[in-house]
């Protein structure tokens, strides 16, 4: 037995004696990290807002255009503490993050954590639908296309390029085409309910779709070569008890490890579908922001994404160490 | 070298038209992109008019293959600005000290948060909307993605044999990178350059389609499809040929750049 394996097998014993305890070890660190991650974004989302060109206070009243008199600039420099000192600003700034306290928005004259918590939900519906869609069609496309022989795996992976090719606006605009113009089934416009959602949906569901599929579809036909396969092919598994029991297991896990960049990639295709299919939600709340320079919601809506982005790198980092027994064992 | 299968040769047809209509726009479309004609307005495709007319009666064939140049120019230029920018952020992070290393993984760690758009958004809030800015954001946007998988790159061809072999030979730091490491990640640099210019057209004409690039008469395609906007429930042509060309182009680059990934792998 050579030093690393005893070393490995002493490291397991250790957390076999203390049962949850390294995972835990395991959870705390990944948090701080993550907790990096969110000062480092709302550090650089200040300091990039403050390259504006202009001064910040004639922002607060609206920009250039509204003229505003030197007294209402010395009053929002005071009321927004202007006059500071751009570290004691930035500081300052990270302390009122930290309470949860996201400022007030120039434009809408709300505070940013209202109108990002009437926002969001509506967005993270339509990223979650969106997801798990994508996932299932992926999954159907991955299983076909792996399977179907060389005619059906070329169709299989055209598909998948087409699709993964496809930009957001254009396939929002056939689906709104055939399905509401021409066909009348579904309504182009937001509706209240899930018949609304339904367009939406496909329209984010589908590009992500392509990526998720290619990368399914390899490591699934990789799964199927490997040798345990055989061996439980040998043993008189049906075909669909191979796939379920074994090969999906190892096509699912590269698609677990991408769901936190797949959200990510959702909620800026959101910016692009919640404008399009005139449904409200934080992108088409942030693409309003950046037209209006309304630099505290900007910040407010960047560092809420960066805060879900994080969160669920964590969550599909938890996932891959159930869905796969090896990360478990092996020491990180 | 293996023979090109037919999907290539497609690709290759598809780029090669692409490349037509943008440097000589007028060998498939001998008219002006810019002539109106409000007698013939919203006219649906036919013969005299491929892609039907715009509300001025503009030929709207003609504008796509003229929006062809500074649609893949745009996206040609995002992505030298995204793989230059990785380039020099791989490098250090995949051959630098182990502190440097350590900083910029972190630095691309935390841009990873601010997935995709946000980070083009983010520019654009900074510098205003326009042609130049929206390009520059779309290479910003794009370059932290690049820089990842060029460190490792330069990781695994830094430990290869041959730069050891090369280290032997007693050549210096400069010439060890620029004639042992660098031609050797070049290969799969240049993959990563197709892929990333269909993902760059496609980014750059979201952001015109949002308002925030190319603006109007401007005839690249993210530009028409959102003048084509209004019209879309009665005129879907407005908004279908010029989309149809994004995809085309951004497939087409998808497609050539795996199959040189995957003969790359297999050689």
């Amino acid at each position: 037995m050579t030093f690393a394996a005893v070393h490995t097998a002493g490291a397991d014993l250790d957390s076999a004696s203390r049962p949850g305890g390294r995972a835990l070890r395991w959870l705390i660190t990944r948090l701080a990290g993550c907790l990096f991650v969110l000062v480092a974004a709302a550090t650089i989302t200040f300091f990039a807002l403050r390259l504006i060109p202009g001064d910040p206070a004639q922002a607060v009243l609206g920009g250039p255009g509204s003229q505003a008199s030197e007294a209402a600039l010395n009053h929002a420099r005071e009321e927004y503490g202007l006059n500071q000192p751009l570290i004691v600003q930035y500081l300052l700034q990270l302390g009122r993050y930290a309470t949860g306290d996201l400022g007030t928005s120039y434009s809408l004259h709300e505070p940013v954590a209202t109108v990002i918590g009437q926002q969001l939900g509506n967005t993270l519906i339509l990223a979650i639908t969106s997801l798990a869609a994508a996932w299932l069609f992926a999954l159907l496309l991955a299983m076909w296309s792996a399977r179907g022989g060389r005619i059906g795996t070329a169709i299989g992976s055209g598909l998948e390029i087409v699709a993964a090719a496809v930009p957001h606006f254009w396939l929002a605009t056939v689906l709104i085409l055939l399905f509401s113009s021409t066909l009348g089934w579904l309504p182009a416009v937001n509706v209240p309910g899930p018949i609304g959602l339904v367009l939406p949906t496909i329209t984010l569901a589908v590009p992500l779709a392509g990526f998720l599929g290619q990368v399914m579809r390899e490591s699934l036909l990789d799964a199927t070569a490997s040798p345990f396969v055989q061996s439980v092919r040998a043993r008189g598994e049906s075909e669909l008890g191979v796939l379920w029991r074994h090969t999906l297991r190892h096509a699912a896990l590269p698609a677990i490890s991408l769901s936190a960049w797949a959200l990510g990639s959702l909620i800026s295709g959101a910016v692009v579908v919640e404008t399009i299919f005139a449904r409200p939600g934080i992108g088409r709340t942030l693409l309003a922001a950046v037209s209006d320079r309304d630099v505290p919601l900007v910040s407010g809506i960047v560092l809420v994404v960066a805060l879900v982005y994080v969160l669920m790198t964590v969550l599909a980092d938890v996932m891959d160490r159930l869905a796969d027994p090896r990360l478990r064992v092996t020491r990180r | 070298m293996t023979r090109p299968s037919i999907t290539e040769v497609v690709c290759y047809a598809v780029i090669l038209f692409l490349v037509v209509c943008a440097v000589a726009p007028w060998m498939l479309a001998p008219g002006d992109p810019l002539a109106i004609d409000p007698s013939a307005a919203f006219q649906p495709p036919s013969f005299s008019h491929l892609f039907g007319t715009d509300e001025s009666g503009r030929d709207l064939y003609t504008r796509v293959v003229y929006g062809a140049a500074p649609s893949l120019l745009i996206g040609v230029a995002a992505t030298a600005i995204g793989i230059a920018l990785a380039v020099v952020l791989g490098t250090a992070a995949g051959l630098g000290p182990r502190w440097l290393d350590f900083g910029t993984s972190r630095l691309l760690e935390v841009l990873f948060a601010l997935p995709g758009l946000l980070l083009a958004l983010l520019f654009i809030v900074v510098y205003g909307p326009g042609i130049a800015t929206s390009t520059i954001a779309v290479g910003l946007a794009t370059a932290p993605g690049y820089a990842r998988i060029i460190r490792s790159q330069m990781r695994a061809v830094s430990t290869a044999p041959y730069v050891e072999a090369a280290v032997v030979l007693g050549r210096g730091g400069w010439q060890r990178f620029s004639r042992t490491i660098m031609p050797n990640v070049g290969a799969s640099l240049f993959v990563l350059v197709t892929l990333g210019v269909g993902q760059s057209i496609v980014w750059a004409s979201s952001l015109s389609y949002l308002g925030l690039g190319a603006k109007p008469p401007t005839a690249e395609w993210g530009a028409l499809l959102a003048a084509g906007r209004t019209y879309i429930s009665s005129f879907w042509w407005l908004t279908f040929f010029p989309g149809l060309f994004i995809v085309l182009s951004a497939a087409a680059a998808t497609v050539l750049g795996r199959s040189w990934q995957n003969r790359g792998r297999r050689a």
